[in-house]
């Protein structure tokens, strides 16, 4: 099925595929509920695109890039998908992102944090939509710092996520005054975490960051919490935290934790309002990735829409030439090098007397400007900035 | 301060006691392995999901019924137990006496079976428990903050290793168990009820696992996945103490978190390597593992 018009939607129809850790460690973040907030978004916008049918196709990564990439290549070389949507670990990002190119289909990646994705390993096929690490980096580690936070120590997942968000914190870190005096990386995933906290307390440091995420930092601040690490004066800054690991660890446990968040169920009536509908579908709140899972495959078909085809280019461009504006983001763009720039908001976890249920977790401290929480494209090292 | 290759005496003095806490965890769940292999031929790949269950069992009774960790640590294992009385009696029986890959394709999928029911239920995030209030806290020892929970579990952990091995090495019970299992028709013939001794057996050596899930619940992420990452580890610590030497499998089990613990204090990124580079290493030279007899 060679279609040589671009503007049509090929087989008369928009096939999307879900790719997501449906079982391992990073289930809750994005997984079986994001394939929820998916499908909310295609029955919202109507189930047909210009008369085209939509179809979902979803398949588990297992975390593993190689999993992954024979899947996303069977998706595109047989099953004609149009877009692959969700992703989270950043090496299956990374991975699925050179088939996309190769074969010139669309990704839209909602859970992965790694900045390399949109800097280094930037391709014309994919858009990276909720957040990234430089954000992260940008606004917890900034933060601490000029709370007086000057030498960390850093505990950081070995993989592609990990190093890279390492390298962020490291330059905000220098950036604002401050010093990185020692890092130790552990293998993902590591259930425990006391070794490499008396590392961390031996170091002197002032602030101990951890660059990992899902059980990793859930099973880190607990076991710091045990070896006593904040009574002895250290400060513990978790770099990226979802929702999900903070109800996990509850408000008395997390408590006073600062983080950067790309967007927070409870902060106006928008966002309630569709977490509402989201919690009656799944049982549980939003994570921000299941928020962008939702908002971008809404743009998505917006744009297939506008522009009449689901070619990825033509798509691609619609995608960038039109603001997003809903619940998920107010005048969010996404940019040449792919990556979707909006506000970020600092945060800070409620004690259990201000949480005042189980969900109610966050404050909002800042709101952080799409323009200043982003890397700057003129710091970008994508291909795609110089062209 | 004294400096052993680039690291503190007091940071590597704290590494090899936190190695010890470590390698009695790994002690009390290889031990449950070895047993069941050593006595009934089973190779165990459910051994991590009934560590799993030890741990989610606690926390759903906490949750459900308020039950204390204390009155956990021997209900949990019980019900965990009875559970695997099940299983041995429901399915395993059915394969006796077939060769050892049957069980250990079984019992993979009896784990995935339970890990994935679980995980729709549970998710991944970790469900929450605390810490007894007798433990809060904990010692400063001068190299290290010792948490009085890790000095519980070293504690009670060798106990219970100790104590197994005890029974099944010196005493009559033992006996019996290891003559059952080596002429079950002869000891049959003696009015030994075998059939419900390998159900005890299988039974207990899930206990054992059950009861690390129990000491795991204060201090690690409670998931339903917990136990997938650790059986591999474990498995590679009773291939290295020798398949079925119960004092090996104790023995080996301390000796790898001391093992790994240096291995997180040297070179980190190897430290979910090391006990396995060390799995193949003792494999070339003594094929049977460290303590296993001559086949």
């Amino acid at each position: 099925m060679v279609g040589g018009a671009q503007a049509e939607i090929s087989n008369n129809t928009v096939k999307i595929g879900y790719l997501a850790d449906m079982s391992g460690t990073y289930r809750d973040l994005a997984g079986p509920n994001g394939l929820k907030a998916l499908e909310m978004a295609i029955k919202d916008f109507g189930g047909k695109v210009n008369g085209a049918k939509i179809e979902v196709v979803s398949a588990d990564d297992r975390n593993s890039p190689d999993t992954s990439s024979s899947t996303v290549r069977r998706w595109v070389e047989n099953e004609d998908v149009d877009m692959v949507a969700g992703m989270v670990a950043s090496s299956v990002s990374i991975a699925v992102s050179k088939i996309l190119e190769e074969n010139d289909r669309l990704g839209i990646i909602s859970g992965s944090a790694a900045s390399s994705i949109t800097n280094e390993h930037c391709t014309p096929n994919h858009i990276h939509y909720v957040y990234d690490t430089y954000p992260l980096a940008n606004g917890t580690a900034s933060a601490v710092v000029k709370e007086g936070g000057k030498a960390w120590y850093m505990l950081t997942a070995d993989y592609a996520f990990g190093h890279s968000l390492e390298s962020d914190v490291r330059q905000v870190v220098e950036a604002n005054g401050g010093e990185v005096i020692g890092a130790v990386r552990h293998p993902f995933p590591t259930q425990d975490f006391s070794s490499f906290i008396l590392q961390a307390q031996a170091s002197g440091a002032d602030v101990v960051g951890l660059a990992n995420a899902g059980s990793d930092t859930t099973n880190a601040i607990t076991t710091a919490s045990e070896f006593g690490l904040t009574q002895s004066g250290q400060t513990l800054a978790a770099l990226l935290l979802f929702l999900t690991d903070v109800h996990a660890l509850g408000a008395e446990t997390a408590q006073g934790i600062q983080l950067t968040t790309g967007w927070y169920w409870d902060m106006n009536d928008e966002t309630r309002e569709w977490s509402d509908r989201f919690m009656k579908e799944t049982g549980v709140r939003p994570t921000m990735v299941h928020a962008g899972i939702y908002s971008s495959t809404m743009h998505y078909l917006n744009s297939v829409a506008a522009a009449g085809s689901d070619d990825a280019q033509t798509v691609r461009k619609q995608m960038m030439d039109t603001p997003i504006n809903d619940m998920f983001a107010k005048n969010g763009k996404i940019r040449v090098d792919g990556r979707m720039v909006h506000d970020m908001y600092l945060a800070e976890v409620k004690t259990p007397a201000e949480s005042k249920s189980d969900w109610d977790l966050y404050k909002i401290l800042r709101t952080i400007p799409a323009e200043e929480a982003y890397r700057p494209l003129s710091q970008s090292k994508c291909k795609l900035v110089k062209m | 301060m004294t400096m052993i290759f680039g690291v503190p005496l007091a940071v590597l003095s704290g590494q090899l006691l936190i190695g010890v806490i470590n390698g009695a965890f790994y002690a009390l769940l290889s031990l449950g392995l070895a047993v069941i292999f050593g006595l009934l031929k089973i190779i165990n790949f459910a051994h991590g999901a009934m560590y799993m269950l030890g741990a989610l069992v606690t926390v759903v009774l906490f949750d459900m019924m308020g039950v204390n960790y204390w009155v956990a640590l021997f209900l949990a294992p019980l019900l965990v137990g009875a559970f695997g009385i099940l299983i041995e009696y429901f399915l395993l029986r059915r394969i006796a006496g077939q060769d050892h890959i049957y069980s250990l394709l079984l019992t993979f999928g009896v784990a995935l079976i339970i890990q994935g029911v679980l995980t729709n239920i549970y998710g991944v995030s970790g469900l929450r428990y605390s810490m007894p209030d007798l433990f809060k806290g904990g010692i400063n020892l001068g190299f290290m903050f010792l948490p009085y929970y890790r000095a519980w579990v070293i504690v009670v952990a060798l106990l219970v290793c100790f104590g197994t091995w005890f029974v099944i090495e010196k005493t009559k019970l033992g006996a019996y168990l290891r003559a059952g299992t080596e002429d079950s028709q002869l000891m049959q013939g003696f009015g030994i009820n075998v059939p419900l001794l390998v159900s005890l057996t299988y039974g207990f050596g899930v206990m054992l696992a059950a009861f690390a899930g129990v000491l795991a619940a204060p201090i690690y992420s409670v998931t339903p996945v917990m136990g997938s990452n650790t059986l591999i580890v474990v498995f590679a610590v009773v291939v290295i103490g020798g398949m079925g030497s119960i004092g090996g499998a104790i023995i080996t089990g301390i000796l790898m978190g001391v093992i790994e613990g240096l291995t997180k204090t040297f070179y980190p990124p190897a430290s979910s390597a090391i006990i396995f580079l060390v799995m193949v290493v003792v494999l070339m030279f003594r094929p049977n593992g460290l303590f296993g007899k001559e086949a």
